[in-house]
Order: structure tokens, then sequence, then C-alpha cells
């Protein structure tokens, strides 16, 4: 059951299986650690619903719906306390 | 691929060392620890990009320690890590030094894996060990070296421990007649970040199941939709209202003490017996204007800076920018501007600088030409002092206080408001152009040691406004004063300059004096006040002067009343940036047009706005 990754719930994990978008974009959010096959949860969201900060390999890191919806997830079990 | 400068070895048994490592790892704070003063920045050539280089001796050995950008990888896809990659394939450093988060191993290995492969003689400084103990978080430096096959060091910067050791393996691994290493066989991504993940796996024990859940309740209280914005206001107003609070004693005290030195100073002069204009020109002139940017515009900005240094030290901005980004994204603007404009708040040629945060050099302009919409450090005293005056004034009170903070926190929102429609209007005009991909890292807060960043960050402002005032404020004075005091023709040249610009300055609800005070006031904006004030002396009586009171009765002598105070506030927020924030504009950005958009742009915001209030005051009143 894949979703966008920008419409994972807040606190919920998934593991990441694809990498879309523009090839600059995909290079940097592979640097910031978002691979397939990466674990990753969202854990914050903004007043105004977008941007939304990710946990990923123990970092933080907020991404614009625009930019989190080319990435593809598989949710997982497991929730953020 | 760009020219690595050569760097000088320092001495012929020096050794060169390199820093690298992600941003928010503790790098500078590392890179700041060991070299102390004994540093200095540059651009590389064809460069934006700053690079510190600074010494450290270690057993009577001089290292030479290069500061490289922080940078996520090295593929070269932005001029940090060009120079980061360049540099580390060069071959000039000894040694190379990679400073990873102990409370984020497995990304800071896969940077550390990476620039394995660039260079020999690598050494892993984990930091930030305080940091991951608090969390319940330990890494096994042991395991790690094992497992990596080099020397790893444990490190908490902040607090000097470890230094000794890693500079030990440096010294040790940057000896000519050490082992030949060899750079590592080039891996793939897949490969580097499996092998991250097995040694983070290895060497990382939690104490607490869930470590980050102090931190990510923290943050939901300070982020979301009901509580973030709210919360964001009540912080920066408590700042505001310290600000203003906090600078009532102290200002009364060294403006009584700096006049009385003043009178004391005349009297000796006339015992000397100097002439009449040289005891003007050395007490009222240049003593004067001293006298009042040290006795009452330096204590607002002693007291705010530090805060803010504070608040940044926290980690609180990054949240600040993560709860702006959307207004900021609709603007066709990045939310990263949001992290340069707070910057600006402190001093707006160090917003201009920040702005190298921001990749899209579109995006970059357009925080650089609204970075003196918000008002900063030099110009809170005259906000404050305006509002307490004309608007708030009364006892000294609990809610006079209040009522100033409340004020000072709309005048910032105006400017905030303002920015955020200015860059739209950019987007829309001579900066068009699509928003680009915005990738924020949120790094975990962190508890400041309060004490010590208050002390060195009150010195280190009262020193630099210090020497701005000698350096800047006496000079004004001693100008306004020979102004004041030669005459040409029918008048002194002061009132000739303040005559011609007397109709425009009516227009726009203020009147000649306060114009020439801001015009004279260019090369700081902390002497705009004082410049207004000996212009108004030199034209009326002496009063005794020191106590803002006095300042009040002085300015509605000479014709102020709220209004005029308002549109005074209101382009004392919108005027043409100062000259140290022009010169960095130019060095920024590297274009006389763009350095003449940044002046023009918010010095018509003022003249527009004042000329409206203005307008809209009089049929009010």
């Amino acid at each position: 059951m894949e979703l966008p990754l920008s419409a994972l719930a807040r606190g919920e994990w998934a593991y990441i299986s694809r990498v879309g978008g523009k090839a600059d974009m995909a290079l940097r959010l592979e640097e910031l650690g978002l691979m397939p096959g990466t674990r990753i949860a969202c854990e914050l969201v903004s007043p105004a619903g977008d941007p939304a900060a990710y946990r990923v390999r123990g970092a933080l890191i907020a991404l614009r719906r625009r930019d989190a919806e080319t990435v593809t997830v598989v949710p997982s079990e497991g929730k953020q306390g | 691929m760009s020219r690595t400068p050569s760097i000088q070895r320092p001495g012929a048994e020096g050794r060169i060392v390199a820093l690298a490592g992600n941003p928010n790892v503790g790098k500078s704070t590392l890179f700041n620890a060991l070299t102390g003063l004994r540093q200095h920045t540059g651009n590389w050539p064809g460069k934006t990009v700053a690079v510190a280089q600074g010494e450290y001796v270690h057993r009577e050995r001089r290292f030479l320690l290069v500061d490289l950008p922080g940078t996520y990888s090295l593929n070269a896809h932005s001029p940090e890590e060009e120079i980061t990659r360049d540099f580390l394939c060069s071959g000039q450093a000894d040694a190379a030094v990679v400073v990873c988060d102990a409370t984020c191993l497995e990304r800071s290995l896969i940077f550390a894996l990476q620039v394995m492969e660039s260079t020999p003689n690598v050494v892993l400084c984990i930091n930030l060990l305080d940091e991951a103990r608090n969390l319940g978080i330990e890494v096994d430096t042991a395991t790690l070296s094992r497992q990596l096959q080099v020397p790893v060091v444990g490190t908490c910067a902040g607090r000097g421990e470890g230094l000794e050791e890693l500079m030990d393996e440096v010294e040790y691994i940057s000896h000519p007649k050490s082992t030949h290493r060899q750079k590592v066989a080039e891996r793939t991504q897949e490969e580097r970040t499996a092998l991250a993940e097995r040694c983070a796996g290895m060497a990382v024990s939690h104490k607490r199941e869930d470590p980050l859940a102090g931190q990510r309740k923290l943050d939901r209280i300070l982020t979301t939709r009901r509580t973030g914005i709210p919360l964001m206001l009540l912080a920066l107003s408590v700042v505001l209202w310290l600000t203003v609070v906090a600078v009532n004693i102290p200002s009364q005290l060294l403006s009584d003490s700096l006049f009385a030195v003043g009178e004391v100073m005349r009297t000796a002069l006339v015992a000397m017996g100097a002439a009449e204009w040289v005891i003007g020109l050395i007490v009222d002139g240049i003593y004067r204007v001293l006298a009042w940017v040290v006795g009452v515009m330096l204590p607002p900005m002693a007291v705010f800076f530090p805060m803010f240094t504070l608040l940044e030290d926290l980690g609180y901005l990054p949240r600040v920018a993560f709860v702006l980004d959307h207004a900021f994204h609709k603007a066709g603007a990045c939310g990263k501007q949001s992290l340069t404009m707070c910057m600006g708040l402190g001093c707006n040629a160090c917003g201009v600088t920040g702005c190298r945060i921001i990749d899209s050099p579109r995006e970059r302009l357009i925080a650089i030409l609204t970075n003196s919409l918000v008002p900063c450090n030099g110009r809170f005293p005259t906000l404050i002092a305006l509002i307490t005056l004309f608007f708030v004034g009364g006892e000294d009170d609990l809610l006079t206080s209040l009522g100033a903070a409340g004020m000072l926190l709309g005048v910032l929102v105006l400017g905030v408001g303002v920015t955020l429609l200015v860059s739209r209007l950019l987007s829309a005009t001579v900066l068009r152009g699509m928003p680009s991909s915005f990738a924020l890292e949120l790094p975990p807060y962190r508890r400041p040691r309060v004490g010590q960043v208050v002390v060195r960050s009150v010195l280190d402002r009262t020193i630099f406004v210090l020497a701005r005032a000698v350096a800047v404020a006496a000079p004004a004075g001693l100008v306004i004063w020979l102004c004041a005091n030669v005459t040409v023709g029918s008048g002194t040249i002061l009132a000739h300059i303040t005559g011609v610009l007397d109709p425009l300055g009516r227009l726009m609800g203020l009147d000649g004096v306060i114009l020439m005070a801001f015009l004279f006031g260019w090369p700081a904006n902390e002497i705009v006040l004082p410049i207004m004030l000996m212009a108004y002396l030199s034209q009326g009586t002496l009063v005794e002067m020191g106590e803002l009171e006095s300042i009040g009765q002085l300015l509605r002598e000479h014709g102020w009343n709220s209004l005029t105070a308002l549109c005074t506030i209101l382009f004392s927020l919108f005027h043409w940036p100062c000259s140290t924030t022009c010169l960095t504009i130019a060095k920024e950005t590297g274009s006389a047009k763009w350095t003449a958009l940044a002046v023009a742009v918010p010095t018509l915001v003022g003249v527009c706005l004042c000329t409206l209030v203005a307008a809209v005051g009089r049929l009010i009143l």
C-alpha cells in the first residue's frame, strides 16, 4: 500500500520505496539520508499544514509538500510517542 | 573545477589539517575552541563562500586548521561542496578531521565514509557527546575505530573535552613517517549507507527507549497550529519587554555620570583658557554625541543581542523558519529568509551576509533586498525612546513597560508584514522565477550555557558599539557641531540643509531636522537620534540633557506631536540601509544595480508610508 510521503499522518512511521522528482532535489534528499529502504516518520506539521518535518536517520528534516510528494513510502507499524 | 588556493604551511614542520563535516555538528565550535582568536576568514578565489583558517599549537608543533564549509556530501553541486571536495582531493591537507554528531551518527558516518574515499589520513571526531549523554545515547569509539579502521576520538567541543586526544591522533596520523595510508576505494551511496548503518548499529547504544521523546514534545508545542505562532509572538514579546525594562536603570546611571563628566571637562577646559569655540566643539559637539550613544543607545543594544544569541543557541530559530515558511513560500521566497530576517534583527549587515544560506540566487537577492525592512539593533533605542515618550509614557511602571513592549512588537510585526509584501512584489516583477526546493534541517534543542553566552555577548556588543561610537559618532558630532556653528550667508550650514529638506520632511509628517538626521545617520543607525537632538539644541535653549523626559520636552518644543513621532518611527523602520549594510550588499551581490535597488526599496516604502500616514493623520487630528 504505497502513498506519497506528504500523505503520512503525524506520528506515523513508514519505509521509503522510491525517491522521484527532479534530479537535483532527489539527489539532495538522498544526501540527507532519504533512500529506498530508509525508515522515516512524520514528526511535525507546521500551522499552515505545509511544510512538515520528518525524522530520518536520527535527524529532523523539514520538507515542503510539493517535494514530499515526490517520495513514495509504505507505512509500517509503530507510532511515535 | 575550482581553483584551490595553495595554503601556506605554518613553518617547515607545520601541518595542514582540514576540518569537514555535516552542518550543525559543532564543527565551528571545535574550530573556535582550538584556534580562538588566531583565525581569519576569507573568501576563496571566485567563490562567495567564507572559509576560515586558524592556527593551533600542539606539543610545540604548529597546525593550520582549515574550516571547510559544512556539507551533506561531496557531490559538488553547490559552491560549498565544490570547495570541500576540491580541497580534500588536492592532497594539500596532511590530515582531515571529519566531525560527526553523536546524536545523529549514522548520517555523519555516511559523509565520513565519502571523505575517506577522497583523502587518506582521516580522523573521526565524534562531537556533541554531552548532548548525546543527555538523550541517553552512548557511542563506543573503540568499536567504531575497529570497524572503520581509522582513529576515532570522542569530544565535547563546547566544554573543551577531548581536544587534546583529538590533536594527538591528528599529529600521529599526519606524520610523514606514519604508515602509508591509502584512500579507501570508492563506494556507491548504497554501500556507504549500509556500512554506516552497520557501524552505527554496533557502536551506538541507547539507554532510553525513545531518546527523542522530550525533543518531540517540545517541538510539538512550539510548532503546531494552536500554539506555534502565539508562542513565537510571546517569546518575542518577552525578549522585547526585557530589553525595554532592563534598559531603564543602567541607562539613567550612565547618562547621569556621563553628563557629569562632560561638565567636568567643560570646567577644566575653561580653566585652561581654551577658546569658546574649542570648548563648544569638544564638549557640546563630539563628547555630547558620544555620551548619548553610550548612555542612551548602548544599553538596549547590549541587552537585546545576548538574548537573541541565547534563542539562537537554543536552536529555536530554525523552528521559526519552519512556522513562517508557508508565508514566505506564498511570497515566492525561501523559508530560510525568516532566518536571515531574524539575523537582521541583530544587525542588517550580518543578515545580508547570512543570506548565503539561501541557495537559489533569485531567492537570495529577495532576502538581501528586504533585509533592512526589519529594525536592526541600532534602531531599537530610537524606537523604544519615541514609543515611551509619545505613546506609552507616564510613570515608570509595569504597565508602561508592557505597553512599550507591545507597541514595539507591533512595529516588528509590521516590518515582517512589509517584508512579505515586498518579497511578493519582487517575485512578481524584477525577480521572477519558480520557488526552489526547500529542505531545512531542524537540529535538536540544546541547552545553552546561559552565563557564558550572556557575558560574552554583552562584552562583545559593548565593545563593538563603543568602538563604533568613537569611529563614527564622535566625527558625526564634530560635523554637526561645525554645521550648526559655521555661518554661510544668511544662516548656519545646518540651517541651510534643514531648510532645504523641510518641505519634503513636512510632507512626510517629519521636518527638515529629522530628515537631515537620518541622512547624516547613514554611517550607523544609533546616531540618528543623537544627531537630531543636537541639531534641535543648537537652535534653541540649552536643556538639562540626560533624562528621557527632557528629550521629550526638547522635541515637543520643536513642534513634535504624536503624529510626528509615529512618522519618525515608521521612517526609522523603512529607510535606506546603513553604510555598513550597503557595503555588504555591494560585496555580496557584486552588482551596482542590485545595491541601488536595495537602497531604493526601503526608502520608497518609507517615503510613501509616511506621506500616507501623515496625510491621514492630519485629516483625523
